[in-house]
């Protein structure tokens, strides 16, 4: 991400102080240590201009439900990756090249929560080389949901396994997404169907050249 | 957290029948939904759920007032409010009215409310019959069973299995089974002495109710027999006879995907001197129920605006996989996910609000825009706060420590050493559905640092 963002004109910076928004913990009903690594995050951040971020899910949890942990605060600074370029930087085309079929998967939060549907797609287009195919659950749940993937461990290995049936059919050698957790979660499904399809976050594709 | 989640959930997932049922049943409904509320048919979905949601509102915020508005409007009509403050009240005077009048036949239709309330359990004690007629309910009443979707009561059953129910060939039509419920119900219509149905809508200016269906059911259940009594939750209200434009706009659509159910009743009072048909006497029992509890918690009161189209469970990945059994009480998929705690309890079943990938589909085609998600996070609080697992407690302690202190997150090579240990805990978890990814060589501080060298 930051070797894609440089490229297009920016001067990233990686504050190292940093580690988690809190979702973990906010999701699981602890609010209050949700809210101490918030403040925590809030703190490394301080002054930044941009905060751009390769996950829906952080984003949203940052943009939407920091309101719910800090009465009403409202972060505008924090930017998912595919939507800061396409809608901030107004980037569609970031110069990359990939031979591949790849289908795209809305990860929930950054679909529903974030609205994000266009801008992947737009930059994958885009990729040289890469042709982007739909599948037809291209909206439905991969079955992460965080500590749900352990909890309910069968139930979410079986939503799992019906989105990579959906990614097969597709035909596409790539699934990409904007969340890493997304990603492990079908990428362990895939691996454990002994399927030859990769996962790859849009990062990874936009900067292969 | 005590109670464990149902065995049923594994039942659900290792039948692939039922599994394919419960999906291909689902993605029908679904499917049909999103082309009737796509904007080239129906541009302006967006803005009736807002609008239906700003009613359900008001109303809700004023539900003393239009509660009486509908009672007066009632007698006005001939008929009568009867205030039921729990399940066993409404299904007491049912059972008391039944016996006064004689009545030992009773007819149904479709109606969650009395599912909730067990009323033809409670009437079966009291020695009266009561049939359902609605096809779906009829075919699991037959089979001991309880609906196992909010508006497809039969859903997971095959035609097979339906055949089987009503002892017909196994290789019979839906028309021939439709034909066999339809003699034998037909019977029942004519000699039952009352009807009891739900109610989709109570009208407060207009003391009357609203039928929605399909099979025409709800219109002879409410119309042929000499009494009907309709139950229905408090929460059903509306202000106004011109709301339903709203509302019946977005039900038929949520719910199977139909731009308006085949019948809409609007029934209020007894029959009235020279019309040809109609009940003789019309009851409304208005079911509090634990409602006013909910009602009670500004938050969390959305709850009760949903409308019951089913539309959360169509899009929900959980209940697509774990059906309609595995879910404590009546109301299952989302809606009964946010409402089963508010109603018996956050310790009944604390695992309930859990049970969820947090997608939020669910909230996404609620047609009154009920914030589901929210309120699953809500409800995930207050029961980790009230009976939390200890040791899960510690490890979120410990884990928002950690993200504190950034030497030692960074330092932190846990996720390497992980695969070292044996599997257990979430991990074993994990491993029982899928693989680890494979870690990069170096981590991105790491890379990070070393880029900044060259």
């Amino acid at each position: 991400m930051a070797e894609v963002l440089e490229r297009a004109g920016c001067e990233v910076e990686f504050r190292e102080a940093q580690t988690c928004c809190g979702q973990p913990a906010f999701n699981s009903g602890y609010r209050e240590e949700a809210r101490d690594v918030a403040r925590h995050f809030l703190k490394v951040f301080e002054g930044a201009e941009y905060i751009v971020i390769p996950s829906g899910s952080c984003t949203s949890m940052i943009s939407h439900h920091y309101a719910d942990l800090f009465d009403g605060h409202h972060e505008t600074r924090v930017h998912e990756f595919s939507r800061f370029l396409v809608e901030v930087l107004k980037v569609d085309d970031v110069g990359a090249r990939l031979d591949s079929v790849a289908t795209y998967h809305d990860s929930c939060h950054a679909l529903r929560e974030l609205k994000i549907h266009d801008a992947p797609r737009r930059l994958l287009r885009n990729v040289r080389g890469l042709q982007l195919t739909e599948m037809d659950a291209a909206e439905e749940c991969c079955g992460f949901g965080g500590t749900f993937s352990v909890k309910f461990a069968e139930v979410s290995g079986a939503i799992g396994r019906t989105k990579v049936e959906s990614i097969v059919r597709s035909g596409a050698d790539t699934v990409v997404s904007i969340d890493s957790s997304c990603l492990m979660q079908l990428q362990g499904v895939l691996s454990r169907a002994g399927s030859t399809v990769r996962t790859m976050h849009l990062a990874e594709v936009l900067a292969s050249r | 957290m005590k109670s464990a989640p149902p065995q049923k959930i594994q039942q659900t997932l290792a039948d692939p029948k039922l599994q394919k049922a419960i999906y291909s049943a689902t993605g029908r409904l679904a499917g049909n939904r999103r082309k009737t509320i796509a904007a080239d048919v129906l541009p302006d979905y967006q803005e009736l759920r807002q609008h239906a949601h700003d009613l359900k509102k008001h109303t809700l915020d004023h539900l003393d007032a239009y509660l009486e508005e509908f009672e007066r409007n009632v007698a006005a009509r001939g008929g009568k409010v009867i205030w039921a403050s729990t399940g066993a009240e409404a299904c007491a005077f049912i059972g008391n009215l039944a016996r006064e009048r004689g009545v030992k036949l009773v007819v149904k239709s479709k109606s969650m409310t009395s599912e909730e309330i067990h009323l033809n359990e409670h009437l079966e004690k009291d020695g009266i019959d009561a049939v359902e007629t609605d096809l779906g309910e009829y075919i699991i009443q037959l089979a001991g069973e309880k609906p196992y979707h909010i508006i497809a009561p039969a859903l997971h059953k095959t035609r097979e299995q339906v055949a089987e129910v009503l002892h017909a060939e196994a290789d019979s039509t839906p028309e021939d089974l439709t034909a066999i419920a339809r003699v034998a119900l037909r019977e029942k219509f004519l000699a039952a002495g009352i009807g009891i149905t739900g109610a989709n809508f109570l009208v407060a200016d207009s003391g009357a109710i609203v039928l929605v269906e399909n099979e025409g059911n709800a219109r002879l259940s409410s119309s042929a027999p000499a009494i009907h009594i309709a139950v229905a939750g408090i929460e059903k209200l509306i202000p106004r006879a011109q709301d339903l434009a709203v509302f019946l706009k977005l039900l038929g659509r949520s719910a199977t995907g139909q731009p308006l159910s085949v019948y809409t009743s609007f029934l209020a009072g007894p029959r009235r001197a020279g019309e040809p048909d109609g009940p003789e006497e019309f009851y409304v029992v208005l079911l509090d129920n634990g409602r006013t509890k909910i009602l009670a918690d500004p938050g969390k009161r959305q709850s009760l605006y949903c409308i019951r189209c089913g539309a959360c469970l169509n899009h929900c990945p959980v209940y697509r996989k774990i059906g309609g059994y595995s879910y404590p009480w009546v109301y299952s998929g989302p809606i009964g996910k946010i409402l089963t705690p508010q109603f018996m309890g956050r310790e009944q079943d604390p695992w309930l609000p859990f049970a969820s990938s947090l997608c939020g589909a669910c909230g996404e085609v609620c047609p009154v825009k009920i914030e589901i998600p929210k309120i699953l996070l809500e409800l995930r609080q207050e029961i980790v706060e009230k009976s939390g697992d200890r040791r899960e407690r510690m490890a979120f302690r410990m884990f928002a420590w950690i993200m504190r202190h950034p030497h030692i997150y960074a330092q932190f090579r846990w996720v390497r050493k992980l695969r070292k240990l044996p599997a257990a805990g979430p991990l074993k978890a994990w491993l029982s559905q899928r693989d680890l990814p494979d870690l990069p060589k170096k981590s991105f501080r790491e890379q990070w640092r070393e880029r900044g060298r060259a």
